[in-house]
């Protein structure tokens, strides 16, 4: 192992291994930052929802946007498959359908970074049991 | 280190342990390697989450799902649900007791709510084994900062800004205690670790150690530097095996890293850290006491001055901190006194760490800002007493504390006000007690702790307590007069007035707060002879009920001292003066005849 001569050395190791910590960190206050959920049932998978979910997480850390991403079940839009819910703090969430590695990456510049909106919206068309009163 | 999409927090904790996380762990990894999920999915063993009544608990990040009493068994499901697909496990899901609802985001737990997490900011969040992670979290940077940035005296001015005081049970601001060990000139000096952790019930030490210990080995050192000592001694019960190891694993690894031994971070600081093992004994937790058991000497108590500051460990000047309070340390010097005095009470700054045990929902280990009152602590994040029965009191401060009873419920916590009530912070343990409990026998069973842990150097302690004891036991056998009652205030108030340390000192506290505060309880006791929680064998009544008794003499054969009597097919009765309230009687009879008052 090699020893930690200074400060320097000490921060400099504290920032090549944050990293690995950020998920944990950054699950701590979700509410503040990206959240997004991959739907992650078997059909979402076998449309290649992983891919997806591996190009969401490497490009929002290339961008340095902090962010939580999370897997989930099937959202029921079996047609546009792999599909996305997308939560930037103080908006409402947005789903995105078929979802493919480039799209992800547009989704994180795009949508994320700039605020633009991309194709591939699936309008809200339903209630959820919760809305309902 | 690697990217992980998904983090499985696996609580190794001591309690956990107890109930199989360790096969729970290898499951997991058997299980993702399974699924092929090795470069997605990685296993944690971190400390103790505190929610110790339902462990093992599995912690899953990013999403915050909370697993908990997870079995072996289960982790096939977790890894093929809720890792591969996404799909939580419902059935593992934290229950509000309330609502009876599952909780999916551990944060929306009354349990959580209401913490704020200083000195184990650290536990259930990292490896305590990896001391990359730690550094990760801004570990050793206090350190780093502290040792290039200020000097000593600067360091000890800004712990005293910070209001911290010492978690062990006293109070005694930290910072007064580091510059009075800085102001004693002497050609060598240490930093002792106090690890002895005797309270019943009060684990909260053990749990930084088994969770976090790297942040021990840094505020050591960084104590270290202000009062100008190389060497550095945890004094840890051997009782603690997985404390004592995940600090010896620690200790190696940061001496790996240069972080412990010669010239840290290249600043001509050097220091060093040595474990010193106790037997356990609860009296070692008092300063004088545990550096003569260090020097390898009996491990009893003297006369305080000179104190450990000016004459301590093998004569030098000696700086002892519990656990907890050097918990606090890296975080003070990395946040800034301004920011961990914002939290707390005027006179008692930042956060306590309690362990919560008795008749509560949640049993664990809960971490509050200063000035929380009672109500909150036992039941928002306690979840309230068990089975819906009713709060009489609860016991802080272990065997040197008191009883705090429903008036107190809305008093905020701090260490002046828990004195004013007749009871002390003491290491942070909190026996929570129902209706069911009897207080006479709550203070004789503190009382035979002490008299067990007494060291029996000096007489006030030594005898006063077996006398004291020997009075709750005589109430409790009903055999107490009411001259008795006065007979135990008198004393206990001589033994805290003449006992040479702090054990004998605060010995009497919980008969006096007992006395105090539940007064007609003893009174019931020697008065009409009865104990209203019906606890005290030797109060209860026996009496057989004529209507329901068919006379089969069942009782008469069981009962051993032949209380009772009565022909065949006719109602028996109990001699109520040759009766020994063994209870044969009432365990033999089919009928339900037997009626216990």
């Amino acid at each position: 192992m090699n020893k930690i001569k200074s400060l320097d050395d000490l921060r400099k190791m504290k920032q090549s291994l944050e990293n690995g910590m950020t998920i944990r960190e950054n699950s701590n206050s979700p509410e503040s930052l990206v959240q997004i959920r991959v739907a992650m049932a078997t059909c979402g998978i076998a449309a290649g929802a992983r891919t997806v979910m591996n190009t969401l997480i490497e490009k929002l850390e290339k961008e340095k946007i902090p962010a939580v991403v999370t897997q989930g079940g099937c959202m029921g839009y079996c047609y546009a498959e792999p599909t996305i819910e997308v939560k930037v703090p103080g908006k409402d969430p947005v789903v995105f359908g078929k979802v493919d590695a480039a799209v992800a990456e547009d989704i994180v510049v795009k949508y994320i970074k700039n605020g633009e909106l991309i194709d591939g919206i699936i309008p809200v068309n339903y209630q959820s049991f919760n809305e309902q009163k | 280190m690697a990217q992980y999409k998904m983090h499985l927090l696996v609580c190794g904790g001591t309690g956990c342990r107890a109930s199989q996380s360790e096969e729970v762990v290898a499951n997991l990894n058997t299980e993702i390697k399974k699924q092929g999920l090795e470069n997605d999915a990685q296993v944690v063993t971190t400390g103790c989450f505190g929610f110790c009544e339902k462990g093992p608990i599995v912690k899953i990040i990013p999403d915050n799902t909370f697993y908990t009493q997870v079995t072996p068994e289960d982790c096939a499901e977790i890894i093929s649900e809720h890792v591969l697909k996404g799909r939580r496990v419902h059935r593992l899901l934290y229950e509000d007791p309330e609502t009876q609802k599952h909780i999916e985001d551990s944060k929306h737990m009354g349990f959580y709510q209401k913490q704020i997490r200083i000195a184990l900011r650290n536990c259930g969040f990292i490896d305590p084994e990896n001391v990359d992670e730690y550094i990760a979290r801004d570990g050793y940077a206090a350190l780093g900062k502290v040792l290039t940035e200020m000097t000593p005296a600067e360091a000890v001015d800004l712990l005293k800004k910070s209001g911290l005081r010492g978690r062990g049970g006293g109070g005694f601001p930290t910072g007064l205690k580091w510059e009075i060990a800085a102001s004693n000139k002497s050609d060598a000096k240490y930093v002792v670790c106090n690890a002895d952790e005797g309270d019943p019930g009060a684990f909260m030490d053990r749990s930084i150690l088994e969770g976090d210990s790297h942040s021990i080995i840094e505020a050591m050192a960084i104590c270290g530097y202000c009062i100008g000592a190389s060497n550095g001694l945890v004094y840890i019960r051997a009782e603690y095996p997985l404390a004592i190891k995940r600090l010896q694993i620690a200790i190696e690894q940061a001496k790996d890293y240069g972080l412990l031994g010669d010239n840290i971070l290249g600043t001509g600081f050097s220091f060093n850290i040595e474990l010193k093992y106790g037997a356990g004994a609860f009296v070692c937790g008092e300063e004088t006491a545990l550096i003569h058991s260090m020097e390898g000497l009996r491990g009893e108590p003297t006369v305080k001055p000179p104190f450990p500051a000016e004459k301590g460990y093998l004569g030098k000047p000696t700086n002892v901190n519990n656990v907890e309070t050097l918990a606090n340390v890296p975080a003070i010097f990395l946040k800034g006194a301004e920011w961990f005095a914002s939290i707390g009470t005027e006179k008692s700054k930042g956060t306590k760490v309690f362990a919560l045990a008795g008749k509560i929902n949640n049993v664990g280990l809960i971490e509050v800002p200063m000035g929380i009152t009672l109500r909150e602590v036992i039941f928002e994040i306690g979840g309230g007493i068990k089975d819906g029965k009713k709060f009489k009191a609860v016991q802080t401060g272990g065997p040197s504390g008191g009883c705090l009873t429903e008036k107190h419920l809305d008093t905020p916590i701090d260490f002046d006000n828990l004195v004013a009530a007749g009871s002390m912070m003491g290491s942070g343990g909190m026996i929570v007690m129902d209706e069911d409990d009897c207080m006479v026998s709550i203070a004789k069973f503190y009382l035979e702790f002490t008299v067990e842990e007494s060291c029996g150097k000096c007489a006030p302690c030594r005898i006063g307590n077996k006398r004291l004891h020997e009075l709750l036991e005589k109430i409790c056998d009903g055999k107490g007069t009411e001259d008795d009652l006065e007979h135990l205030k008198n004393l206990s108030n001589v033994i805290k007035d003449t006992s040479l340390c702090g054990l004998g000192q605060t010995s009497p506290n919980p008969v006096l707060s007992t006395l105090e505060h539940f007064y007609d309880e003893y009174l019931a006791h020697v008065r009409e002879r009865v104990c209203t929680a019906g606890r005290c064998k030797a109060l209860k009544l026996y009496t057989i009920i004529a209507d329901k008794c068919t006379g089969c003499t069942a009782c008469t054969r069981a009962c051993p001292v032949a209380a009772i009597t009565g022909e065949k097919r006719q109602p028996h009765v109990i001699d109520v003066d040759k009766c020994i309230r063994c209870g044969a009687c009432y365990d033999k009879c089919k009928f339900s005849a037997i009626y216990v008052q």
